[in-house]
C-alpha cells in the first residue's frame, strides 16, 4: 500500500470540505462541511500512525473526534439561537460586527 | 508520479483494491455534500463519507478509532445534524439559495489547495509503502496500547478534554435554553 494514497485522499477531502465552506450560505451546510475538514484530518493521523508503526496517531485522532463532537455541539446551538434571533441562519445576512 | 496510480506492485492487492472503491464512494459522497440543494441529503452523503471513513480506518489497522467513528459521528454527530436541520428549517425537500452568490470563488480556492497538498505530499513520501498492515482477529494490541497511552503520557490533555466536552455540554444547554 502506497503511503500517499490516504494521504492524498485525505488531502481531497480537505479541499472539498474548504470548498463546501466557502460556497454554502446555510450555517448548518458550513458545520457539514467543516465535518468533512476535520475527518480528512483524522484520516491523515491515521495514515501517519500507520507509517510510523505507532498509535500516538491513533490517540490523536480519537482527541479530535472528541473535540469535533463538542464543536459541533456548540455551533449548532449557536445556529439555533440565531435562528430564533433572526428567522434565518443565511450567513451573509449576518454583518453585524461590520464597522 | 507513480504515486497517484494505485499501482499495486509488491504491495497488498485486496487492500487497494477495497481503498480504491472506498475512497471513490468517499469521494462522490463528499462532493454530493457539498453540491446538493436538498440539506437533508447533504446530511445523509455526510453519514456514508463518515461511515467510508471508519472502513479506511479499519483498512490501516485502527479499530478502535474505527468504531469511535461510528459511534460518534454516525451515532452522535448525525442526529445533532438531523436535528439542528429539523429545528432551523421546517421546509424538508430541495431549496434554492443554499450558496453564496460568490460560490464560484470556492472552486479555484480548493482546486489550487488540492494542488499544492498533492505537491507536498508526493514530494514528501515519494513512493514509500506502508508496511503490510497484519489484521489479526484475536489480539488488540493496538486497543491495549492506546488504553496504557492515554491514561500515562496523555493523561493530562485527557483531562483537558473532558473538561472542554463539559464546557461544551453546558455552553450548548445555556445557548439553546429558551427562557
Amino acid at each position: 500500500m502506497l503511503a500517499a494514497n490516504f494521504l492524498l485522499l485525505a488531502a481531497l477531502l480537505f479541499c472539498i470540505g474548504v470548498f463546501g465552506v466557502i460556497a454554502r450560505r446555510n450555517a448548518v451546510m458550513v458545520l457539514m462541511s467543516i465535518e468533512l475538514v476535520l475527518s480528512s484530518v483524522n484520516l491523515n493521523l491515521i495514515a501517519f500512525a500507520l507509517m510510523n508503526d505507532d498509535v500516538d496517531g491513533q490517540v490523536f485522532a480519537l482527541f479530535v473526534i472528541a473535540i469535533a463532537a463538542a464543536e459541533v455541539g456548540v455551533g449548532l446551538a449557536m445556529v439555533l439561537l440565531i435562528y430564533r434571533n433572526r428567522q434565518s441562519i443565511s450567513l451573509d445576512e449576518l454583518s453585524e460586527l461590520k464597522g | 508520479m507513480n504515486s497517484v496510480i494505485l499501482a499495486a506492485d509488491g504491495v497488498n492487492v485486496a487492500q487497494n483494491v477495497g481503498f480504491g472503491i472506498i475512497a471513490a464512494v468517499m469521494i462522490f459522497a463528499a462532493l454530493a455534500v457539498v453540491t446538493t440543494k436538498n440539506v437533508v441529503h447533504a446530511a445523509l452523503w455526510l453519514a456514508m463519507v463518515l461511515a467510508g471513513m471508519a472502513a479506511q480506518y479499519i483498512l490501516a489497522a485502527a479499530e478502535f478509532v474505527a468504531v469511535s467513528q461510528v459511534m460518534v459521528y454516525i451515532g452522535a454527530v448525525m442526529v445533532l445534524f438531523l436535528f439542528g436541520i429539523m429545528l432551523t428549517r421546517a421546509q424538508i425537500g430541495s431549496e434554492t439559495g443554499l450558496n453564496n452568490k460568490s460560490w464560484a470563488v470556492g472552486i479555484p480556492v480548493a482546486v489550487v489547495l488540492f494542488g499544492l497538498l498533492a505537491y507536498v505530499v508526493l514530494d514528501a513520501v515519494e513512493d514509500s509503502t506502508i508496511a503490510e498492515v497484519e489484521l489479526t482477529g484475536a489480539n488488540n494490541e493496538a486497543t491495549l496500547e492506546i488504553a496504557d497511552r492515554v491514561l500515562s503520557p496523555y493523561l493530562a490533555p485527557f483531562f483537558g478534554m473532558t473538561f472542554v466536552l463539559l464546557a461544551a455540554a453546558i455552553g450548548a444547554i445555556v445557548l439553546a435554553r429558551k427562557d
